[in-house]
């Protein structure tokens, strides 16, 4: 099973006090606050769930795999995710 | 940014009171966690997929002290970053 935005936006609907509109709404706030958040190059620290940082990576020569043609590789912004202990601790129990 | 900063930019952006929004936001974060803990996956168009990757057992050892242990089995959580989300946050480059 996937968890997707619809499955987000009906628990919230369940949940709360809030037509179908504003949890839609209130979801889609959720997600556009966390990535402008780090498309501003900030980090984002959600305790019991996770951080997502920013990492600068300089620029690099690498290789096409394919042809064995050296190039650079441009410094680029990636985002990485670390999940908490909470969250770790949760998804092993019952194992 | 952190939980609480999340929590006041939501309820300023919905134009909801802190107390909703706080709740709204641990409704979310739940759902999600509840989701990872049945091993499910989470895919969210535009900022990205969360998978849960199970490992097998193995022998692994201390580096300090060269003794070996059995490592138990675990599961861990994968974020991919969405197509979106990634080349946004590497136009800020």
């Amino acid at each position: 099973m996937t968890l997707t935005k619809a499955n987000l936006i009906q628990t919230v609907y369940q949940n709360h006090n809030l037509t179908k509109a504003q949890a839609a709404e209130a979801v889609e706030a959720f997600l556009s606050i966390a990535k402008n958040c780090l498309i501003d190059g900030d980090d984002l620290l959600i305790s019991g769930f996770g951080k997502f940082n920013v990492k600068k990576k300089k620029a690099r020569r690498g290789r096409n795999p394919k042809t064995g043609n050296e190039l650079i590789l441009d410094a680029r912004q990636v985002v990485t995710f670390k999940p908490s202990g909470l969250l770790r601790e949760k998804i092993n129990q019952g194992k | 940014m952190n939980k609480s900063e999340l929590i006041e930019a939501l309820a300023q952006e919905v134009n909801i009171p802190l107390r909703e929004a706080s709740p709204v936001t641990n409704t979310i974060l739940e759902t999600m966690i509840n989701a990872l803990a049945a091993g499910d996956s989470i895919e969210i168009r535009g900022f990205g997929s969360f998978v849960v990757k199970e490992y097998e057992s193995y022998v692994g050892r201390n580096p300090k002290s060269g003794i070996s242990i059995e490592v138990p089995p675990k599961r861990l959580p994968f974020f991919k970053v969405g197509k979106e989300l990634k080349e946004r946050v590497n136009d800020g480059a």
